[in-house]
């Protein structure tokens, strides 16, 4: 897997919540047994006419986000089916960062992100950054105002700055974890395998029918 | 301070503490099926790494296989060769397959119950959101991706965090006709799809505990979609009766059992566990759930309009005039007016035993529309025989429904089985995204019941009026 230490890129916007993974890569593209080629399908059914041609009312179609990498969102991206393709879609299809907001109802947070496919970024190099409402909302009036809007993403800095006539700089939280992996591309097999005596010990004298045992 | 159910299993299965809050979570059961797993698997041979306790691991092919008489001959080269690629790596990394043609095959969280590989106080996982379905027996059950799961096949491991505890509690009974499949649906509309984010749920009440196995396996099977990490149900009398009241291949009999019994019996949570969030939810309020938008929190009583974009709890008044545009309805229609052209009886959430003597009885000495086509699905090979053995199988087809062999099905169209553009269809399942049941297709989320007497009225009915008239 490739570090992640900083990336600049287009930013593009999605305007839609609750974006489930049958959205970001149909069931039609989960029967591949590889991990490589669905990049041109990602959100295929809003992204293709019945005959193939692009759909030119699909925001992501705009011709100012070409070449994105970037894109902003909104909340509960990536609910529904645990499919890691989903993250294989928008990594192959050229996205590097994506940005959803929290959201606050009743005094209780809702994540940007739905958890699996939050776990499923960072295990492939991909960045998910959460930010608040207003923060998001802010980005997608930047991106309506200039056409070809870039940003630049800093993690070791956990720090974004919007290149617009007068740049805005928003920084965000990340799990410390999901950093160090990022940054170094680590592996997770690799760093559990240095516990494999621990997991030995552990089977030994372990019954899961009985575990007081 | 007492713990609760899901600390006492979560406890015992920590391998070691990492930085930053994560453990090393020990892994009891590791299901799998041919749609995520292939990448897994060839990590391992890339890497040249070993399953590590393939004993633990069990497969099965669900997704891709046609539920026809000819199902053994896939015609579809591309979900011909996914279901092959199952085949070669079970025989190659040695992992219990339980392939088409089996007696044992079946929708993945179907089978584990059935054969007992599917226990109180496991840890479980799959590379499948809905593994949520095994919580019901008092397990952590929770949906991976591919990457972890070739994590757990070399390390028998995961790495997680710790994630919330969340009490769900369903008071009084519900009323007649009123199923599991109406109360999880009335949680999703009431907490929304993102509102379990971060937790696991443990349902409780006097309306969970009254249900069988299979009720509860239909909530928890649902917790996916209100977010949630998991679902689970404390075991009692009903799950060990399920475990022990026949044989399955792979729960503990005889010594073994009587030991795991003592252990089943201390998992529950303690009255004085403390959990971060909590629910109540009057089940003797709960009325016949219909999903009219394009998520499962999109629902309501049969009997309501649906809403106006400016009037819809959580959502965004343009997601939901997406959602009514793609579903091609109005605000203020009653479903009960939409005629229908499917009805699908199925899925993990409502394919088990239960769930088809429900339909049945609804079907019996009646008959389906005449422009609706009836799909009625087990969830396995093993309740396709118990079906039939009760004769299901025989008022499904004199009710004009066809009896399918076990898979998913129209659940998610990776098979023959799918919508066409702007067929409307009352499904079982458990989602009703844009496309989920083949593309353009319109999902509505209904109860068993719901579902067969809507084939029947060739649209939705209010079933508790609609059997007295
Ligand atoms: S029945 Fe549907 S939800 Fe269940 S495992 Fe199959 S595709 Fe997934």
């Amino acid at each position: 897997m490739d570090p992640f230490t900083e990336h600049t890129g287009i930013v593009a916007t999605l305007d839609r919540a609750n974006v489930d993974t049958d959205a970001i890569i149909p069931k039609q593209f989960l029967k591949s047994i590889q991990r490589t080629g669905y990049g041109p399908n990602a959100f295929f059914d809003w992204r293709y006419l019945p005959d193939g041609r692009p759909n030119m009312d699909f925001e992501l179609n705009q011709a100012r986000f070409q070449g994105r990498s970037i894109l902003v969102t909104r909340n509960n991206f990536g609910c529904g089916s645990s499919r890691e393709h989903a993250v294989w879609a928008l990594v192959q299809d050229g996205y590097r960062v994506v940005i959803a907001p929290w959201k606050e109802i009743d005094g209780k947070r809702l994540p940007g992100f739905a958890d699996i496919f939050k776990n499923n970024t960072t295990k492939n190099g991909m960045l998910a950054i959460e930010l608040s409402e207003t923060e998001v909302d802010e980005v997608f009036k930047l991106v309506a105002e200039h056409a070809g809007l870039t940003a630049s993403v800093d993690l070791p800095a956990q720090r974004i700055v919007f290149h617009a006539p007068s740049p805005r700089t928003v920084g965000f939280d990340i799990d410390g974890r999901a950093k160090a992996q990022l940054l170094k591309g680590l592996d997770d097999i690799d760093l559990t395998l240095q516990y494999e005596a621990d997991i030995s010990r552990f089977e030994s004298q372990y019954d899961p029918l009985n575990p007081q045992a | 301070m007492g713990k609760t159910l899901f600390e006492k299993i979560w406890a015992p299965h920590v391998v070691r503490e990492l930085r930053d809050g994560a453990c090393l979570l020990y892994i009891d059961r590791h299901l799998v099926h041919e749609v995520t797993s292939p990448q897994a698997f060839d990590g391992l041979r890339l890497a040249g790494r070993k399953i590590r306790r393939p004993e633990l691991t069990f497969s099965t092919m669900d997704h891709n296989v046609p539920t026809t008489e000819d199902r053994l001959d896939i015609k579809d080269p591309i979900s011909r060769a996914q279901v092959e690629a199952l085949q070669q790596n079970c025989d190659a990394f040695g992992v219990n397959l339980f392939g088409l043609g089996d007696d044992r095959q079946g929708i993945v969280h179907v089978i584990g119950p059935e054969l007992g590989i599917t226990l109180p106080g496991l840890t479980i996982v799959c590379g499948d959101s809905h593994t949520s379905t095994h919580g019901a027996f008092g397990a952590l059950a929770f949906g991976i991706g591919t990457s972890e799961v070739e994590h757990v096949l070399v390390t028998q491991t995961l790495v997680q965090k710790k994630p919330r505890t969340y009490k769900v509690e369903f008071t009084g009974r519900p009323g007649p006709h009123i199923s599991a499949k109406d109360m999880v649906l009335k949680m999703i509309g009431t907490m929304g799809t993102a509102g379990g984010s971060g937790h696991v749920l443990e349902y409780g009440g006097e309306a969970v505990r009254g249900l069988s196995m299979e009720g509860r396996m239909t909530i928890c099977n649902m917790s996916i979609e209100a977010g949630a990490r998991a679902g689970m149900i404390a075991p009692d009398d009903t799950t060990f009766d399920y475990i022990t009241g026949r044989e399955r291949a792979y729960a503990p009999t005889g010594e073994a059992l009587d030991q795991a019994l003592t252990h089943w019996r201390s998992l529950p949570s303690d009255a004085d566990a403390p959990f971060d969030q909590t629910l109540t939810i009057d089940a003797g309020r709960i009325a016949p759930q219909i999903t009219w938008g394009t998520n499962p929190g999109m629902v309501g009583d049969v009997d309501q309009p649906i809403p106006a974009p400016d009037n819809a709890g959580g959502y965004s008044p343009s997601d939901v005039r997406n959602a009514l545009a793609y579903m091609g309805l109005s605000p203020g229609t009653k479903l009960t007016d939409v005629p229908l052209d499917v009805v699908f009886i199925g899925s993990c959430t409502n394919s088990r035993i239960e769930d088809l003597r429900q339909a049945a009885a609804i079907l019996d000495g009646r008959r389906k529309a005449d422009h609706v086509e009836l799909l009625v699905v087990p969830g396995s090979h093993q309740v396709r025989l118990q079906a039939e053995a009760e004769g299901l199988d025989r008022i499904f087809k004199a009710a004009g429904g066809q009896w399918r062999y076990a898979g998913c099905s129209m659940c998610l169209g990776m098979n023959p089985d799918q919508l066409r553009p702007h067929q409307r269809c009352a499904s079982t399942s458990n989602r009703n995204f844009e496309g989920r049941q083949g593309k353009g297709g319109r999902t509505h989320l209904v109860s068993p019941e719901m579902a067969a007497a809507a084939a029947v009225a060739g649209k939705f009915v209010d079933i508790r009026r609609w059997l007295e008239s």
